[in-house]
């Protein structure tokens, strides 16, 4: 795994940088925005990887809970997966909700609007630096099974999230990506859009994966102290 | 025994306990008769505005006077180790979850038919729509706030801050009953819309928590 990281790093540079490219240079000026909706490609990319990233942590917490008893090794790994996803997807869903507002300013003339997209997005963030709180504050021991079981409520929420909040209001634009062939969107846009979403992905993984191993050591370290612990009282 | 008596039992002993004490219910209803009065000085309402805002406020102050009874609901259980001799008992731990979550249930419930006058007072409340539906919709959103504050209220059992904990967890998981609360109770008062899409739902809401809540109770109550 360790040796996978140098290579991982040279193709996330690599496609940040033709991604970079694809969105500053070819992708073609927005005819009303102007270049402000170049912030697209990045908003894009961060709203919809977060999902991803959070379902990762809803699928590590469900398998940690199943397996916790009669393989503890594997639990260990997937209660650090679970957490390296989770902080990787409320990073993504910090920077959405902190590039919505540079983008809304000038378009729709406000900051911040009770929204349907804005408000869920808000809801899921709070819900999950609930679950990184639990994280701190539960007594050591029994942090992951806690934190497992805040996660699995966490992610339940989100569907009843997303659909209360769709019928309260709506305001943000319609997809425009997946709206059919005549949704008037130049194919440029289109490849700049996917190369950042897979640029950004690739960095995701990265910072899961540097994560993981951190967490891992972290993991160790702790078993190694308890066992010295155990021995210095057998010994006295 | 079976699953009936045993929740029986607990049920028996969270209505006595309370019953004797009096705590819950009374500093539920003196806070929330607090937050009515504190609002009405900020806001000064009238009649016709106080129904656009008072469904807000009855809930916020609902959601407040829930923490602060969900928070002792278990410290109880803490003294003298009655959650471990609880563990240890041959019971279903998702009885023992469910019965809490009724009485808290019972206890909010009370409050609330002691509460909803007052605020009908400070505000001039007079609804527009139809009012029977209050009946239908203050179990289902009391439920499904209390039934996940119930929940979060034994997981904060195992952290260091409690008291702190549990509002920081059960507010962002409750923003979409609360959501569903204050449209529903503002529809009924304004008559405007219909309330019956928000019912549905806070109903799905209670049901997914309910089934959630009975299923993972075990693995909070036993967390090593």
């Amino acid at each position: 795994m360790k040796k996978l990281f140098y290579p991982w790093l040279a193709v996330t540079v690599a496609l940040a940088i033709y991604g970079f490219m694809q969105a500053w240079y070819i992708a073609p000026t927005e005819a009303t925005m102007g270049n402000i909706q170049r912030i697209f490609y990045y908003h894009f990319a961060a709203g919809n990887l977060l999902c991803l990233f959070f379902f990762a942590n809803f699928v590590a917490s469900i398998w940690y809970l199943v397996v916790r008893r009669s393989n503890p090794e594997r639990a260990q790994k997937l209660d650090a997966f679970a957490l390296a996803n989770a902080e990787m997807g409320t990073i993504f869903c910090a920077t959405v909700l902190i590039q919505g507002p540079l983008w809304a300013r000038p378009v729709w003339g406000i900051w911040w609007t009770w929204d349907e997209r804005l408000t869920s997005t808000l809801v899921l963030f709070l819900i999950y630096v609930a679950y990184l709180m639990v994280r701190r504050f539960a007594i050591a021991g029994q942090t992951q099974t806690l934190a497992a079981v805040v996660a699995i409520f966490g992610f339940l929420d989100v569907p009843i999230v997303y659909m209360s909040i769709r019928w309260w209001r709506t305001q943000h634009p319609s997809p425009v990506i997946f709206g059919g062939p005549n949704s008037g969107l130049d194919p440029r846009i289109w490849t700049a859009a996917f190369w950042n979403l897979g640029a950004w992905l690739a960095w995701g993984i990265l910072l899961v994966g540097v994560r993981y191993y951190g967490l891992r050591r972290e993991q160790a370290q702790q078993q190694r102290k308890a066992v010295a612990q155990v021995l210095m009282e057998t010994a006295r | 025994m079976s699953a009936l008596k045993q929740f029986a039992a607990h049920l028996r002993k969270e209505l006595l306990l309370e019953w004797r004490s009096r705590d819950a219910i009374i500093s539920m209803v003196f806070f929330s008769s607090l937050i009515a009065v504190v609002f009405s000085l900020a806001f000064d309402p009238t009649a016709a505005s106080s129904r656009t805002i008072a469904g807000g406020i009855i809930w916020v102050a609902l959601l407040f006077a829930i923490v602060i009874a969900l928070n002792q609901a278990w410290l109880r259980e803490t003294r003298h180790n009655v959650l471990d001799a609880l563990r240890l008992a041959p019971a279903d731990p998702a009885l023992l979850f469910l019965a809490k979550a009724v009485a808290n249930f019972l206890f909010v419930t009370a409050l609330e038919l002691i509460t909803t006058p007052v605020f009908v007072v400070f505000y001039n409340l007079h609804p527009l729509g139809e009012a029977w539906k209050l009946l239908l919709l203050l179990p289902l959103a009391t439920w499904a706030l209390i039934v996940n504050g119930t929940f979060f209220a034994a997981l904060s059992l195992r952290t260091r801050n409690r008291e702190l904990l549990l509002p920081l967890v059960l507010f962002p998981l409750s923003i979409p009953a609360l959501l569903g609360a204050v449209q529903a109770t503002t529809a009924i008062l304004t008559g405007i819309d219909s309330p019956n899409l928000w019912m549905k739902m806070l109903l799905g809401y209670d049901v997914i928590y309910t089934v959630a809540g009975l299923l993972l109770f075990e693995t909070v109550l036993s967390a090593e």
